[in-house]
């Protein structure tokens, strides 16, 4: 599924987006830590987290909505601090919560947005009779947004964030909380987008299924900083070619007994054994020969390519669904409640 | 200019299709009116003025309906905080100024609709009209007295931090300006300490503005209440807009 072209970053000289050693913190917070990276023009871009990682902060101060504490980013060759209102005109966002108006219709939403973005008259009627019908809302246009389903809210809003023809659309976990199908719907329908118009898109996503299937790089962000950077193909390839899961009554026994060289990593986690390797075929039976001798059980055993989870196991050490469990991260949540 | 107009239309919208609260705010101003207009009628004598007690009270009722409704139009910018609605707008490449100016006219303007609204409603219980000029000069008092606190509204908006403290500022801010105001009661037979009070809320110029609008008579010369009623709107703009500047999404 993974788009493997390779980033064309060196291609164009200026970038759509160039971050430099950017900081954000509340008092002796930092939630986003020195982050520094670049988004090619035409690319679709992948910030992957557990909540309260900095993904929506970095959103932010991106956006002009917050301001960063220290460093700089340029957005389409506008500074985010100096030229504000550029920098708006740049973007198009598509934030996390909802921003309708719901006690209007979708077209007055969209003409109140034309309206701001000073579009004419002329332009802006054409314009969002051609959005609503891509996102498919045409007839229920002059509908209250109150009566929206979340799924047809959330392609209203991109449909909002493309009125004024944004060079960079900023995508805030754009599918949180959209039954699988509508989720299908609308990555396709970002995929198009992104090809038919060459939008540069930035998404924030805790799904590690989007990143991987519609992001060109992904950039896995944890404690307000970038961990590992690359496409969802490298970084896969980079935590070894295999990956043997074992659940165990005894999983400590386990990790302490796989010494061989072969092993390229191995974490274990709620009693489940997660095993870097080459060549899995070859050293499966190995693996439970030394287990059995060492009268340990094995309640399941399972062999499979690495997928994005891992990725993010391996260098986070703990799962992207625990994230935001420890304190920490919920103080993270609540200074962005706070903040923005 | 296009993004005043802009964010007015939507206020003004979004006022005319909320007719449970249209209908609702009409309730108060009517009860006040008939229960204290009616009930104290004959009993309360107001110097120099040889019309009723009701027709005393009708302008200082209009002025509490342009009052409430300024106030909460200011604060409904929570609102629009809490549904994220707000986010969208200053993100947008306009000024803050421009959003904070487009709402307080769009407030002042759904303001002095429901003043006008109760007013034709005391036309039909039995208000004697008035001359042209008389309704333009209460419509003018409407619609500062309608900017002055849809701007304060903005103002305290801009520092909470969600609707708990609704009750709070009613409580305490709007129904002290409009109990102290000389909306139910002459100026001029107040005791030493309270009269100071009456004449430093704003409101008892707009009251009295309304008033002259209305029957032709008032404690304050309309001048002196125009002159304040401006300088309050003014004023109140430019803190709302201070405030508002800061305000986080």
């Amino acid at each position: 599924m993974t788009r493997s072209s390779a980033s064309p970053q060196t291609t164009n000289p200026t970038p759509a987006i160039e971050v430099c050693n950017l900081t954000k913190s509340f008092g002796n917070f930092v939630a986003v830590d020195n982050i520094s990276f670049s988004i090619a023009r035409g690319e679709i871009f992948g910030l992957l987290g557990p909540n309260g990682a900095g993904k929506t902060t970095t959103i932010s101060m991106l956006s002009t909505i917050q301001k960063p504490t220290s460093g700089t980013a340029m957005i389409n060759g506008h500074d985010v601090v100096a030229e504000e209102d550029a920098v708006r005109k740049s973007i198009g966002i598509v934030f996390q919560d909802q921003s309708l108006d719901e006690e209007l219709t979708a077209y007055e939403n969209m003409d109140f947005h034309g309206r701001l973005y000073r579009i004419p008259g002329e332009v802006r009627r054409k314009r969002i009779g051609e959005l609503l019908a891509l996102v498919g809302l045409e007839d229920r246009k002059d509908d209250f947004v109150k009566t929206y389903s979340g799924g047809m809210r959330r392609r209203l809003e991109i449909a909002r964030g493309l009125l004024h023809e944004p060079k960079v659309l900023f995508l805030d976990e754009p599918t949180l909380g959209l039954d699988p199908q509508t989720r299908n719907h609308l990555w396709e329908y970002i995929a198009r987008l992104n090809e038919e118009k060459g939008i540069t898109i930035i998404l924030t996503t805790h799904y590690m299924e989007e990143a991987d299937r519609l992001c060109d790089r992904i950039a896995i962000i944890d404690h307000g900083a970038i961990v590992v950077l690359d496409t969802a193909e490298n970084l896969k390839n980079s935590i070894g070619g295999d990956v043997v899961t074992i659940t165990s009554p005894d999983p400590d026994a386990i990790a302490g007994l796989l010494t061989a060289p072969w092993v390229s990593s191995i974490e274990q986690h709620d009693g489940l054994v997660t095993i870097h390797l080459q060549e899995a075929d070859r050293h499966i039976p190995g693996i439970v020969t030394a287990i059995h001798q060492n009268g340990i059980g094995i309640t399941s055993l399972s062999v499979r390519k690495p997928t994005l989870e891992d990725v993010f196991l391996h260098y986070t050490g703990r799962t992207i669904r625990e994230g935001g469990a420890t304190g920490k991260e919920a103080m993270r949540m609540i200074y962005r409640a706070r903040g923005g | 200019m296009d993004i005043v107009y802009t964010i007015w239309l939507r206020s003004v919208k979004r006022y005319l299709r909320s007719k449970s609260r249209i209908i609702g705010s009409l309730g108060m101003p009517l009860f006040l009116m008939l229960v204290l207009g009616f009930g104290l009628d004959s009993v309360v004598q107001i110097p120099g003025m040889e019309e009723g007690y009701m027709d005393f009270i009708i302008p200082g009722i209009v002025a509490m309906s342009v009052l409430f409704t300024s106030v909460f139009s200011g604060i409904q910018i929570i609102w629009d905080k809490q549904f994220g609605f707000l986010k969208a707008t200053l993100v947008a490449p306009v000024s803050r100024l421009e959003i904070m100016i487009g709402q307080t006219l769009g407030g002042a303007t759904a303001a002095v609709i429901q003043g006008l609204i109760l007013m034709v409603l005391v036309l039909l219980i039995g208000l004697h009209p008035v001359s042209i000029a008389g309704f333009l000069i209460a419509v003018g008092f409407m619609a500062l007295i309608g900017v002055t606190f849809t701007a304060l509204g903005i103002a305290i908006a801009s520092r909470m931090e969600d609707m708990h403290g609704f009750q709070l500022i009613m409580n305490f801010i709007v129904f002290v300006i409009f109990g102290l105001s000389g909306a139910l009661f002459p100026i001029d037979g107040l005791p030493d300490y309270i009269r100071p009070l009456t004449l430093a809320d704003p409101l008892t110029y707009g009251v009295e503005g309304i008033r002259y609008g209305l029957s032709g008579i008032a404690q304050v010369h309309p001048f002196t209440c125009l002159a304040v009623m401006a300088s309050c709107a003014v004023l109140m703009i430019v803190v709302g807009a201070y405030l508002f500047r800061k305000i986080q999404s």
